[in-house]
């Protein structure tokens, strides 16, 4: 492994934007795309080849590559660590990013901004590699906010939409909110270590974890758990964790392939990734590692409720985003790091597949978006369909397929943690399992299911979608059922030896991998174990309510009028934003405005001097009377003080 | 024997009547020219006698001096003051209010 190959990954999708985005309109659109495809496929294949000396021939990577800026002892530096957490996130990233780029060629068929998008899509893709592959915290902060504002660019990519607008904008002032706690994080961890490099800084820990600090007189403060606990706020806000959650339902608003790429195949589970990259900090701290867990079993828990009573198809699956990115976090705090990774890597493959198919519905029925207005699309969709049937299936975790091996990891992983929190989060992921199931099939039935509600555009019947829209759709089908045949290696294996640190008291999976035996043994267990019949119940009740009985829901839906007028509220997360946050701003800037602009600065400082002036001219005006006799005696009035003053 | 203070206190009241004058006067532009004349000549009157009873000739000479730009000065005011007349039509100093800005 060298270090141009490590650049050929990175700058290849960014030479690809760069054609597509300041050339777009001189090459064309069919150049457009062919230059965005051919980097992320260049950066795709090699990120293969880097994934195989890493895992098949055991090679590691860390070397600086260019050296920014040097301040004294702090040195700023691009630079590339390569083991095995990064060679997979690294094809993980890639692969479905390149799926993204084919899909898109269909599905943004007719839309001006054509060459924009992907200039947009693979400047995430270089931003996103950036990221992952960093050696430093100064390179993960680049990376953490230029997927940002790809992510922003890209909600509000349909600029002339005014909710577009509106949400990115909200994406992008929450992601503030935790992109502030992270970079408190990394300058808590500069002032302690004295470096940013992340080999040294985790030399360092186990003296870090001893030190503690004050910030309000009187309360001491371990310095790891406040590292770790603004670290992880910076998660909290990219990966979408309670209360950070709000914006990532509202970037539905940007077009598909971005909803699969950006905000639920990687970028979102940057934070999940970040944090595991930090495992040797966290592990040092049993406070972050609670709060990581109780989090994380919130999200995953009281997300999932909101997918059930959304219509439109998208956000059902962001809520499922949103939950499944809780139980990632869960996996973190309860220091099974490589469940959380396993299930980053399952979820990006079943629920980009999720996305795409849903995009591949929505430009069937002419991007209509309403579940309510669909219905029986089995026979007209048929690709469609058994692709999205794999990936519901994989994500209610059905025995065999890949969210099943993940899934099931991170509860017995939560099961046998002992830390603060764990028998809830416990519960939360438990009770997931039955609410993801149910709400999973909810949309696969209402889809695809029962009657044909759609209105037929001149006399059209929906028909499949062309092939670069079901190649990837295929294609992220296989990855969605096979990925989860590595769990021997990935989970209970060595593969993230050297990557992720896990302190010996807090090794869940060791105990777990004790009790492995194989992949069949682990699936026959799955069938026995309270996950899995969850499940089925989620199904079966989804099957009830939404095929057989539609009057159970309805009837439900108005016994409980208060809790489903909640649900709907999503909990008040945002109104309470809205009027506390924003207007609590707005009410501050308007403040700030008549007191500070309007009293202080343009009524006392620049209408006040000038009033001032005129108030004293307007009096001494009346000394130039013009008359000589008043000129003369003011001269020997003066001469006379003159005198006295320095004669007498 | 007229003593030094006799003539200085004669010069300062001369001095006196024609800043009075300058002060007082509301009507004539002409007895303003006359009252700065009158002030040269108290002025004169200081010098002379100083000059005289310090025994020191130099005194004298710049009153002979005084009374030539007195009389320069005289020449140019009244010019001036006939100009005024012409553009104003009088020679008022209660109407003339000019240098008000």
């Amino acid at each position: 492994m060298n270090q141009t190959m490590l650049l050929i990954i990175v700058l290849a999708p960014l030479l690809g934007s760069i054609i597509a985005g300041l050339f777009g309109k001189q090459v064309g659109r069919v150049w457009s795309h062919r230059a965005a495809i051919a980097g992320v496929s260049i950066a795709f294949i090699v990120s293969l080849w880097v994934f195989k000396l890493v895992v098949v021939d055991g090679e590691t990577y860390n070397q600086q590559v260019y050296q920014w800026l040097q301040a004294g002892s702090l040195s700023l530096e691009i630079g590339f660590l390569i083991d095995s957490l990064t060679a997979m996130m690294m094809v993980v990233v890639t692969f479905v990013s390149l799926m993204v780029h084919v899909y898109t060629i269909g599905y943004m068929h007719d839309d001006d901004g054509y060459a924009r998008f992907f200039s947009y899509i693979s400047l995430f893709t270089f931003s996103m590699l950036m990221l992952v592959m960093a050696n430093n915290f100064m390179q993960l902060f680049f990376g953490w906010e230029a997927v940002g504002l790809v992510s922003y660019l890209l909600i509000g990519f349909w600029y002339k939409k005014p909710t577009a607008i509106y949400a990115n904008l909200k994406a992008f002032l929450v992601n503030r909110v935790g992109d502030f706690g992270f970079l408190l994080g990394v300058a808590a961890v500069l002032m302690y270590a004295g470096s940013l490099d992340y080999v040294q800084v985790f030399a360092q820990a186990p003296d870090i974890a001893e030190q503690s600090m004050i910030i309000i007189a009187g309360q001491e403060w371990s310095v790891m758990s406040v590292i770790c606990i603004l670290l992880f706020i910076g998660a909290m806000g990219k990966s979408a964790q309670v209360p950070l959650h709000v914006w990532l339902p509202d970037s539905m608003e940007g077009p598909t392939p971005i909803s699969a790429l950006i905000h639920a195949a990687t970028m979102v589970t940057a934070g999940i990734f970040m944090v595991t990259r930090m495992s040797p900090l966290f592990e040092f701290s049993e406070t972050a590692l609670s709060f990581v867990l109780v989090i994380g079993a919130i999200t995953a828990l009281f997300m999932g409720f909101l997918g059930l009573i959304q219509n439109d198809i998208k956000r059902v699956i962001a809520y499922s985003t949103l939950a499944q990115l809780g139980y990632m976090t869960v996996a973190l705090g309860a220091s099974a790091y490589a469940a959380g990774v396993f299930h980053l890597m399952t979820h990006a493959f079943f629920k980009a597949l999720l996305f795409l198919a849903a995009g591949s519905v929505i430009m069937a029925l002419h991007h209509e978006q309403d579940i309510r207005k669909m219905g029986g699309l089995k026979k007209y969709l048929p690709i469609t369909y058994w692709t999205s049937l794999i990936g519901s299936l994989a994500l209610i975790g059905f025995p065999g397929m890949s969210g099943f091996f993940s899934k099931d990891s991170i509860i017995e992983a939560v099961h046998a943690s002992t830390i603060a929190g764990s028998s809830f989060a416990y519960f939360a992921v438990l009770s997931g399992v039955f609410i993801t199931a149910l709400y999973s099939f909810r949309l696969f039935f209402l889809v695809f299911h029962g009657q044909e509600r759609f209105e037929i555009h001149d006399d059209h019947k929906p028909h499949e979608t062309p092939a670069v829209v079901t190649v990837p759709l295929i294609l992220l089908a296989i990855p969605s059922v096979v990925a989860g045949l590595l769990v021997g290696n990935m989970v209970f294996g060595d593969f993230f030896d050297g990557a992720i640190f896990v302190l010996a008291e807090h090794d869940v999976l060791a105990h777990h991998a004790e009790n492995y035996h194989g992949l069949m043994a682990f699936v026959l267990h799955g069938l026995m174990a309270p996950p899995f019949w969850l499940a089925v119940l989620g199904v079966t009740t989804a099957y009830i309510f939404y095929m057989k009985r539609p009057d159970i829901p309805e009837k439900i839906q108005q016994r409980f009028m208060w809790l489903y007028k909640v649900l709907d509220n999503k909990y008040g997360f945002d109104d309470f934003n809205d009027k506390v946050f924003a207007g609590g701003s707005r009410r501050v800037g308007r403040l700030f405005w008549r007191l500070g602009d309007q009293i202080l600065i343009d009524g006392v400082l620049v209408n006040g001097s000038a009033k001032t002036v005129g108030m004293i001219a307007r009096v001494v005006r009346h000394i130039q009377s013009g008359y000589l006799y008043h000129y003369a005696f003011a001269m020997i009035l003066g001469v006379w003080l003159l005198l006295t003053l320095f004669v007498a | 024997m007229i003593a030094l203070s006799d003539y200085l206190i004669l010069g300062a009241l001369l001095f006196s009547l024609s800043v009075a004058g300058i002060f007082i006067n509301r009507k004539n532009i002409i007895i303003l020219l006359m009252c700065i004349e009158l002030m040269l000549l108290a002025v004169n009157l200081n010098f002379i006698a100083f000059s005289h009873f310090s025994g020191d000739m130099a005194g004298q000479v710049f009153v002979f001096f005084i009374l030539t730009v007195a009389a320069a000065e005289a020449a140019i005011g009244l010019a001036i003051l006939v100009v005024l007349f012409r553009n104003l039509n009088t020679i008022n100093v209660a109407e003339l209010d000019e240098l008000k800005g």
